[in-house]
């Protein structure tokens, strides 16, 4: 069991480190265009909603505090209120998902969203396409993680409610704690990226 | 008296085939699969050779043509090359050589079976509903605005086996660093477990940025997002370099297994420990490390910086070194051996030959003025086939030939296995040396009307691409007579020390009797390590 357990680990590791090269890619490519286009891309941030941004930060921060609760809790027979835990992990993730709904609906109101409806009055027209365009693979693809981990959330609270994990059995909530604080880890980077450029001073 | 239940006879519904979480069976689905689209491939690359015979190219347009070799390129690149030694072979003898009973995750293997038949069949139906022009790079803004094709429905296929790839790379590291049995250390592995390490290492940290690159072409297509678009600020050389990170330390994905099956060709068939182990092993590792330093060299004239390319240039330079380590190694590890020619050795020998051929070529493109001189051309189509199909096609033979008899249970004719691997090397050649020296000549590659003074070199090698053909289908008729009438295998017909032939061929359902121990170097053919190994 104990080898079980490290097996499952390992291969959430290796899977985590996919995963740091797929947003890698993305970040990078970002990095290029903000370099190349600084002004633009501080304008465009500029419309961003950074108050549901942080507020969603905290949110995923939060969950993420949950999710590590349960996982230490797991181990000492309180399955029931590392259910409890990982399903509130789980709702915060939802209001999350809400949140940014509600962000890309306002978005798509100002016609920010390219690829749907983007119209930009201004000279920075085109670069700030280019960021909206980041902005909505990169947040779109990280909804999809949350989404994801909502749903295993889910079923790992409801089989530990049934008392699945002990001691010796708690692979599957470590494992999928790693993922959940990985989705959160992105969010940070995100929200550094998408919401702050263009705001100080 | 029946034979011993083993994992092919364990329960013959189609069904516990396809919901299998065997190793051996997934390796044999992957066996069928890649089969199969070597053959569609291989198609392809035939009615290439055919239309080249003539100058002006009668016998399809240059629309069919473009979509006949970026058919030709994608499925041979996505679907045969990269998955063909580590899901095939990889997948049966890894857990075999590290004695455990099955990979770190059956189910997730299974299902990367399932993923790399959705993105295989989802690739062939673009590729026959009209196909793509793009070529296998799919280069932008040309796939993203121009193209007249199924571009995001075959990206679509590719990015769909590419969670296959990263599953298979991620299920060998964890099975290679978790799995050993006692007494089985890393220097005492197998290299072709070191090899299948550092592939997996590139599978799975080189595959998200080709998905993510794709993910970006299909939503720029689609949705026209623009961020490979110029005319909204978007950078089409971006694409190139996101293309390439993947794409070049891909060439080392389908070169590393072939050079780990080669490895072990040459220790048994030389009956002699490999010549400097511990460095062949690590160069292995070198080589996918540098690899990811070297995409550059693909984009000498696409207007990087002169600086970039020449750092470029030195990390290819570099690659060289590991790659160099190796063949000197083998050759070395031959050096006063007990050599039996039997046709995976023969196979091997080939690789030697044509590996070393296209890596010397390697060294021409990677040095900057040269290559400005051959970019495009056929010295680099000649080049890579080299490396892909001499190199990696033949190791692929080889250790299919060497492995048959632990995954079938049968001997292979060897007469018929021997006249196959030499016409193969026969074929290569006369196929690919002759587009050496169009390249030089300045025949640039993917054009079907060329300048009638280039028609011999092409006649030449659509020759050889007839016997090549021939060659490539031999195997399909012996190995498949061998599978119902060839003579029974033991054991171990080769004498060979790796644990996989400890087992009984094929192995039963769970591998190995009991938890077999390790307590000597992989490739001991002294006569105490003999007696060893047939007590463990």
């Amino acid at each position: 069991m104990r080898q079980q357990h490290d097996v499952a680990q390992l291969g959430m590791w290796v899977f985590l480190a996919t995963e740091v090269l797929f947003f890698g890619g993305l970040i990078l490519s970002y990095c290029v265009y903000r370099s190349a286009y600084p002004a633009a891309f501080a304008e465009a941030a500029r419309h961003t909603k950074i108050i549901i941004g942080a507020a969603n930060t905290a949110v995923l921060l939060t969950s993420s505090f949950l999710v590590a609760w349960a996982v230490a809790i797991v181990k000492l027979r309180q399955s029931r209120f590392a259910a409890v835990l990982l399903w509130g992990a789980g709702v915060l993730g939802v209001i999350f998902l809400v949140l940014k709904g509600i962000e890309y609906g306002m978005e798509y109101d100002e016609h920010l969203l390219p690829g749907l409806d983007f119209f930009y009055p201004g000279e920075q027209a085109r670069a700030v396409g280019l960021f909206f365009s980041f902005y909505i693979v990169a947040t779109g693809l990280h909804a999809i993680h949350v989404a994801v981990g909502i749903v295993v959330l889910g079923v790992i609270g409801a089989r530990a409610r049934q008392r699945a994990y002990s001691d010796a059995y708690h692979s599957p909530v470590t494992v999928a704690g790693l993922y959940w604080h990985f989705v959160d880890m992105v969010w940070i980077f995100l929200f550094a990226l998408i919401y702050l450029p263009g705001r100080s001073g | 008296m029946s034979a011993p239940r083993n994992y092919l006879t364990e329960d013959n519904r189609l069904r516990s085939w396809f919901f299998t979480t065997d190793h051996k069976r997934v390796a044999v689905l992957y066996f069928a699969s890649i089969t199969l689209f070597f053959f569609i491939g291989g198609a392809a690359a035939t009615l290439i050779r055919l239309e080249l015979i003539n100058p002006q190219g009668h016998l399809v347009t240059s629309d069919v043509y473009n979509r006949l070799f970026t058919l030709h390129g994608v499925i041979m690149v996505w679907f045969f090359l990269i998955p063909s030694i580590p899901n095939t072979i990889g997948n049966f003898i890894v857990p075999l050589m590290i004695g455990a009973r099955d990979l770190a995750f059956p189910r997730l293997n299974l299902a990367s079976w399932y993923l790399f038949m959705a993105g295989g069949l989802t690739t062939l139906y673009a590729m026959f509903a009209g196909g793509v022009d793009t070529g296998w790079t799919f280069y932008t803004p040309f796939s993203t605005m121009y193209s007249n094709g199924y571009v995001v429905l075959a990206v679509t296929g590719v990015f769909i086996a590419g969670f296959s790839s990263i599953l298979t790379g991620l299920n060998f590291i964890v099975t290679i660093h978790r799995l050993r049995v006692p007494g089985l250390t890393w220097y005492r592995l197998p290299l072709f477990l070191w090899s299948l390490y550092a592939t997996s290492v590139i599978l799975v940290l080189a595959t998200p940025v080709l998905a993510m690159t794709l993910l970006l072409v299909a939503l720029d297509r689609a949705f026209g997002i623009g961020i490979f678009d110029p005319a909204r600020g978007g950078d089409p050389l971006l694409f190139q370099h996101l293309f390439w990170f993947y794409s070049h330390p891909a060439v080392y994905i389908m070169i590393l297994p072939g050079m780990g099956v080669v490895s072990e060709l040459i220790a048994v068939y030389s009956r002699k420990e490999v010549f400097g182990y511990k460095f062949v092993a690590w160069s292995a590792i070198a080589i996918a490390g540098v690899g990811f330093f070297v995409w550059g060299h693909h984009m000498f004239v696409s207007g990087q910086s002169p600086f970039a390319g020449l750092v470029f240039s030195f990390m290819s330079f570099i690659v060289a070194v590991p790659s160099a380590i190796k063949v000197f190694n083998w050759t070395a590890t031959m050096h006063k051996g007990w050599i039996r020619y039997d046709a995976p050795m023969l196979y091997a020998l080939g690789f030697i030959g044509l590996f070393t051929m296209g890596g010397l070529t390697g060294l021409f493109l990677a040095c900057l003025a040269y290559d400005v001189y051959v970019t495009d051309t056929y010295f680099v189509v000649a080049h890579f086939h080299y490396i892909m199909v001499g190199g990696m096609v033949t190791a692929y033979f080889g250790g299919l030939h060497y492995w048959w008899p632990k995954i079938t249970g049968r001997l292979y004719p060897e007469y018929w296995a021997r006249a196959a691997a030499i016409l193969i090397f026969f074929g290569f050649n006369m196929t690919f040396f002759p587009q050496f020296i169009l390249g030089i000549e300045g025949m640039p590659r993917r054009y079907h009307v060329y300048p009638p003074e280039f028609q011999v070199w092409h006649v030449l090698s659509s020759a050889g691409a007839s016997i090549l053909a021939v060659a490539y289908a031999l195997p399909l008729f012996y190995l498949g007579w061998s599978l119902f009438f060839g003579a029974r295998a033991g054991a171990n017909p080769w004498q060979a020390t790796g644990l996989e032939w400890q087992t009984t061929s094929p192995p039963p359902k769970h591998n190995f009797e009991g938890t077999p121990i390790v307590k000597r170097k992989p490739y001991d053919f002294t006569v105490k390590g003999k007696a060893r190994a047939q007590n463990a």
